[in-house]
């Protein structure tokens, strides 16, 4: 094709590029909510959970908090059959992120202060998580 | 005691002034030289490469090589400027002015020659997809 | 006292964006305030799957119009780390002075809905006005109003010229009067006070605590500011938070005022300092590997999260904005106080609906 040669700006052509890292530190579910008292009693704040979709079986939980704009990430792995701890009742601005994991990831988080049943986005005939890959379907809690 | 603000003196003062507004559509302001507005492609100079379809970021635009169609969804056009950028024969252009209001929804499609002579008669054969 | 469920939104006068409130009162007082979302959920994140990194620019410009310019910085900066990508000095100038005239048009117009929301029209008639000259310096210099796609990965597409830096000048020297002429008004008419101050108190710690972001932390007395990261040429400029105590709507009222004023100094620093050269690196190759980036928009601060695999989709694109953060502290702000204050309160942490659901 000849159209490759007028392309300014080719994202199409990979160029060998070190791999960008994250610093992330990996812990256990289990010490989740240990982690995050020691880091809000050295006065971290809540920013924000990030879901990433990884296989069939799991994906990542990225738990983001700031101090003074300094940014420290936990990340957690999660099977997609289990639930997952939730935060929201040391961390009260956790309850909307989880919320919108449990709609677009059908991960269930136990114990939500405020739970929105599914439906802070979706509506109540959608049974799919529209931000996965491999989808996950919804049994009736 | 009730004093004069500044505000209170523009408002004042607006009374007495031209309006701000402007009775569109029959006062029309000159529009801004670098504007970004309608769409339009100087179709014999196109040589339907396609590029412009595949970098525009509202996928509004289809090239048809064959038929030498050129296709443009003037309402999913976000008039960014992406197509005049990449193409090759910089025959995209912005008029300065937005397109007019319109009742119905219309694509904007330009019959050219298709760059192959083979192909040359389809011009005359093939009825424009309006 | 029984207790009586109200329900306040998504459509609602004052609101310019749906959102929707459960409010139970007890009298005429709020007991408990719940949020409700999704009436503009358009799944922008799930779109990187589909266009390619350049085309997600001007997606990711449209999760919000206001701050369009802003969404775009914060991404084109997230990828050219991942890429170690340095945009030449003249593009980083011209990011600071766009974005600045983003947060200044962002602000006016909010500044004008705050005093439309308690009735103040003439004032909302003034700062429209005003904010005209700013739409007319984006228009002139970016080609279009609102979403003006000036970032490219590597740089931005459009140049000043000598002649537009000064006509720029002379029009922000204009706003500034303007504004100016307004300020007696917004910082010390009796309407206005009576009917913000002490109303929605957010206390430092709480604010702190429930992750509030922008005005609204700077409102409760904590100066963070994610501009003082010095992204861009925001390093080389001279600027300080602007921070009020008092936790309440006046005071988040007032951030807002000061920080268009301090933005108008920015762009005429930035445009001051503006160095020569070219404004656009060859940005090549497919991103590998995760970052998070973050900015400050004229509503708090914007966190994206990226992850990419080599090829020129992106794995994962996470965007927390501004207003997703505000909602918790929203929730904490309104119980205690009187539901014709609800509007007002609502207003006060500048929310915009479909930013928050993407």
């Amino acid at each position: 094709m000849d159209e490759k040669t007028y392309s300014e700006n080719s994202a199409d052509k990979p160029v060998e590029q070190p791999k960008a890292v994250l610093e992330t530190r990996q812990i256990q579910a289990g010490s989740l909510k240990g982690e995050i008292l020691l880091l809000k009693d050295q006065g971290y704040r809540f920013v924000t959970i990030t879901c990433v979709d990884l296989d069939q079986e799991s994906v990542d939980l990225i738990y983001t908090f700031d101090r003074g704009l300094e940014m420290v990430h936990l990340r957690i792995r999660q099977p997609k059959a289990e639930s997952a701890p939730s935060v929201s009742d040391i961390l009260f601005a956790a309850f909307l992120v989880e919320n919108e994991i449990q709609d677009q990831f059908g991960i269930c988080f136990d114990g939500l202060v405020l739970d929105f049943q599914n439906r802070l986005y979706l509506e109540e005939e959608v049974a799919r998580t529209p931000f996965c890959r491999y989808n996950v379907t919804r049994n009736s809690k | 005691m009730f004093k004069i603000t500044p505000m209170t003196a523009t408002v004042i003062k607006n009374l007495f002034t031209r309006k701000s507004t402007r009775p569109y559509p029959h006062v029309v302001r000159e529009p801004f030289e670098l504007a970004r507005g309608e769409l339009y492609i100087d179709i014999n100079d196109c040589i339907f490469c396609s590029i412009c379809e595949r970098k525009c970021p509202s996928q509004c635009i289809s090239v048809d090589k064959k038929k030498g169609l050129w296709t443009c969804d003037p309402f999913a056009c976000v008039y960014c400027g992406i197509c005049m950028g990449v193409c090759p024969t910089r025959c995209l252009h912005h008029k300065k002015t937005w397109r007019p209001v319109a009742t119905e929804r219309e694509m904007i499609s330009m019959q050219g020659t298709p760059p192959k002579a083979k192909k040359k008669s389809s011009a005359g054969k093939e009825p424009e997809g309006m | 006292m029984s207790k009586t469920i109200i329900p306040f939104g998504p459509q609602h006068p004052v609101l310019p964006e749906p959102i929707h409130l459960s409010l139970t009162l007890e009298d005429e007082i709020v007991v408990e305030a719940l949020p409700a979302l999704g009436y503009v959920h358009r799944g922008l994140e799930k779109l990187c799957e589909i266009r390619d990194i350049n085309q997600m620019i001007q997606v990711v410009e449209r999760v919000c119009g206001i701050c369009s310019k802003i969404h775009a910085q914060c991404f084109c900066l997230g990828l050219e780390k991942m890429m170690n990508v340095e945009p030449p000095p003249r593009a980083e100038y011209l990011r600071v002075v766009w974005s600045e005239l983003h947060r200044i048009h962002s602000h006016l117009l909010w500044l004008g809905l705050f005093a439309d929301s308690f009735g103040f029209e003439a004032l909302f008639y003034q700062l429209w006005k005003i904010r005209e000259r700013v739409m007319d310096i984006n228009e002139a210099t970016a080609g279009n109003r609102v979403i003006i796609s000036v970032n490219v990965l590597g740089g931005v597409r459009r140049d000043l010229s000598a002649e537009q830096v000064r006509w720029i000048t002379s029009q922000l020297n204009m706003v500034e009067q303007e504004l100016k002429d307004l300020q007696s008004t917004i910082l010390d008419d009796y309407t206005i006070r009576s009917r913000t101050v002490g109303k929605g108190i957010l206390t430092r710690e709480k604010a702190y605590e429930l992750g509030a972001v922008g005005p609204t932390l700077r409102g409760s007395g904590v100066a963070q500011d994610c501009r003082q990261l010095g992204s861009s040429a925001l390093k080389h400029l001279e600027f300080q938070p602007v921070v009020e105590q008092d936790g309440d709507s006046f005071a988040r009222n007032k951030v807002r005022f000061l920080e268009t004023l301090q933005s108008i100094s920015l762009v005429r620093q930035a445009l001051k300092g503006l160095p020569k050269g070219e404004i656009k690196t060859k940005f090549k190759g497919s991103p590998e590997g995760e970052a998070v980036s973050r900015v400050e928009q004229p509503r708090g601060e914007l966190f994206y999260y990226f992850k990419a695999n080599g090829t020129k989709n992106l794995e994962r694109l996470r965007i927390r904005t501004p207003t997703f953060a505000n909602i918790p502290p929203l929730a904490a702000m309104l119980p205690g106080i009187e539901l014709a204050d609800v509007p007002v309160i609502v207003l006060s942490i500048d929310p915009c609906i479909s930013c928050t659901e993407r």
